[in-house]
């Protein structure tokens, strides 16, 4: 998938709020692509406005390549076919994602038959399946049960089945661990990855925790106040990265290793409004390096190949 | 419900769960020991209102010498003031007050939805215009429609639940409206979007079951309304007129008797308390047994 100068803007009363400002992402087959960025900064938009999920009144620009096509001009029609069998989305609350008034079983079943000439009896097995897949025991058993029958970390292991059920090309995964308690947020990663490559798809993983994508994603892509910061490999990310923004979020990780009594690092202050129409770089306020140069939006470049950062000061914060 | 003898093993399986669904409202309904009460006190009430005017000797309509009776062995109910039977008289008028109550009450329940559902999951201009004709059905003085829709078409059991429908299904849209507004924010539907869903299966298939027990509760509560709305017409003598008999009007016709024969007054209005109370009750049970998190069914 390929997207292309992705812009959102949501129209309110005090004016339009451009959550999304140019977006360029592309994510390969089998790649795993972390997206990174504060709340508010665009990630949840940017995922939303590619699968056509946002409200009628935002105003989406640009393209979403999907196999050549752009799925942004698809028609309404066209679009229903793509969701939930060529890219496939795992939400944030396991809690609320699933209908209370079906059995897991049934939902999955369901979202099988949407795409697939499927008999029922067939669908069930593989719903079986499916469950027994993401670590869920007793499978048969568990798939006649009601949502609120599963803990939080089986419901989220019951909507990742539900997400790879038509086996997608493009997995969305919308902070999918956010709702969980920290012991089992490892536990549903592993099942994700597992998962996504045992079905062989791309992973998009949004998240605002970088230590999350560390061990997962081939790429990171960190986005501030609707555009992207820095994007490179993850392993250039965090050890090479040369924008003050990425290097700040590094430094708010709590570390084992720190001195005790040490405050955590914070970046001081906020990311901006989304109704800002300043030309300055967003991060100018709370960024250390910020001097006259930073009065206008710096653009995307190459430091190194593959490697690219939106800072007019990057000799500077890589050294 | 259906032959299950040759289906395959897996089949099997699906025919499991699906009667594990079934078997688990009954459970909960069963606990609820007031709904399961009111179930068979309404079945019983329906069976008789259709069996036993055949098994009187007297035609509802039929005029006998014995006029205003209390009741006596060969009238229990008594006879009103040109002699005709009460008991007989009682029971077709349960007869026809139970058909206009159930008509009205799937009508209104059918119409109330699907407009309060559409106004809610799609809001904008559509909400805008059914909660306009809402707004206006609620500021029209029924009564003066009614007299004049009765006057027109005559006051048959079909029309007085046509005009109760077209007055009634307000209330019930304005729940429908107000839950699908509720639920179309949840997540779930979301997910149902992301898994390429398109409205009409959204609004029916993922929502609606959602809503099922407020729906419910609301339809037994109009079934209770529809009755106690026409007895009020026909005691202003706009409802179904004489010679047929309903709850309502029996209760209207002995308004002149009380002093003389309180028994023409509360028999009929015992009937009506009756079956309104008991299908209250039905409604909570139903309710609670429809609702798949209100607790076990499973052991």
């Amino acid at each position: 998938m390929e997207v292309q100068g992705l812009t959102v803007e949501f129209p309110t009363e005090d004016g339009l709020v451009r959550a999304v400002r140019g977006v360029d992402m592309h994510i390969a087959e089998g790649e795993v692509l972390g997206i990174v960025g504060e709340s508010g900064s665009g990630k949840s938009v940017t995922a939303l406005a590619t699968m056509r999920l946002l409200p009628k009144r935002a105003q989406v620009s640009g393209q979403v390549l999907f196999e050549g096509r752009d799925l942004l001009t698809l028609s309404d029609r066209a679009m229903r076919g793509v969701r939930g069998s060529d890219i496939a989305m795992i939400f944030q609350d396991p809690m609320t994602a699933l209908n209370p008034v079906f059995t897991v079983g049934e939902q999955i079943v369901e979202m099988i038959r949407a795409h697939a000439p499927v008999g029922k009896p067939l669908a069930w097995k593989r719903t079986v399946e499916l469950l027994d897949l993401v670590g869920i025991s007793e499978p048969s058993r568990r798939a006649r049960q009601y949502p609120h029958e599963f803990s939080g970390g089986m419901r989220q292991r019951a909507m990742i089945a539900m997400a790879v059920a038509n086996r997608p090309k493009l997995l969305i995964a919308d902070e999918p661990t956010t709702a969980l308690d920290v012991t089992i947020q490892a536990q549903v990663m592993e099942v994700i990855t597992e998962v996504q490559k045992a079905v062989g798809s791309a992973l998009l993983l949004i998240t605002h925790d970088l230590g999350l994508v560390a061990g997962i994603a081939h790429r990171v892509q960190v986005m501030y106040a609707g555009r992207v910061f820095e994007n490179g490999a993850t392993d250039e990310i965090f050890y090479r990265s040369v924008n003050p923004y990425t290097k700040g979020l590094l430094r708010s990780i709590p570390r084992l290793d720190a001195k005790e009594k040490t405050r955590l690092y914070t970046i001081p202050g906020l990311p901006p409004s989304g109704l800002s129409r300043n030309e300055a770089c967003p991060f100018r306020p709370r960024c250390e390096f910020a001097d006259a140069v930073c009065g206008t939006v710096p653009e995307l470049v190459e430091v190194v190949p593959g490697h690219q950062s939106r800072c007019h000061h990057t000799q500077e914060v890589s050294m | 419900m259906t032959d299950t003898r040759h289906v395959s093993a897996i089949d099997d399986s699906i025919e499991t769960e699906a009667r594990s669904f079934g078997r688990q409202v009954w459970d909960r309904f069963r606990r609820h020991k007031l709904a399961v009460l009111a179930a068979v006190v309404l079945v019983v009430l329906t069976v008789s209102f259709w069996v036993a005017p055949a098994l009187s000797p007297y035609e509802f309509d039929e005029i006998t010498p014995d006029f205003r009776q209390p009741p006596t062995a060969a009238h229990p109910f008594g006879t009103d003031d040109i002699g005709r039977d009460l008991l007989v008289r009682t029971f077709m008028g349960g007869r026809f007050s139970i058909r206009i109550a159930l008509l009205v009450a799937l009508s209104t329940t059918l119409i109330g939805t699907l407009l309060g559902a559409v106004a809610g999951y799609f809001g904008g201009w559509i909400d805008a215009l059914v909660s306009q004709i809402i707004n206006m059905v609620l500021l029209v003085p029924a009564l003066a429609i009614l007299l004049v829709l009765a006057l027109k078409w005559g006051s048959s059991p079909w029309s007085i639940s046509i005009v109760l429908a077209a007055l009634l299904w307000t209330r019930i849209a304005r729940v429908v409206r107000g839950l699908f507004l509720q639920y179309k924010e949840q997540e779930f539907v979301m997910a149902a979007r992301s898994a390429g869903a398109r409205s009409g299966r959204i609004m029916f298939r993922h929502i609606l079951p959602n809503v099922m027990g407020p729906v419910v509760v609301e339809t037994t509560l109009l079934v209770g309304t529809a009755i106690i709305l026409e007895s009020t017409l026909s005691f202003l003598g706009l409802g179904v007129q004489f010679p047929t008999p309903t709850l309502g009007n029996l209760v209207a016709e002995a308004k002149g008797a009380i002093d003389s024969n309180p028994y023409r007054v509360l028999l009929p209005g015992s009937f009506v308390m009756l079956i309104t109370l008991s299908i209250n009750f039905l409604g909570d049970g139903l309710r609670d047994a429809l609702d798949p998190s209100s607790g076990g069914g499973r052991t």
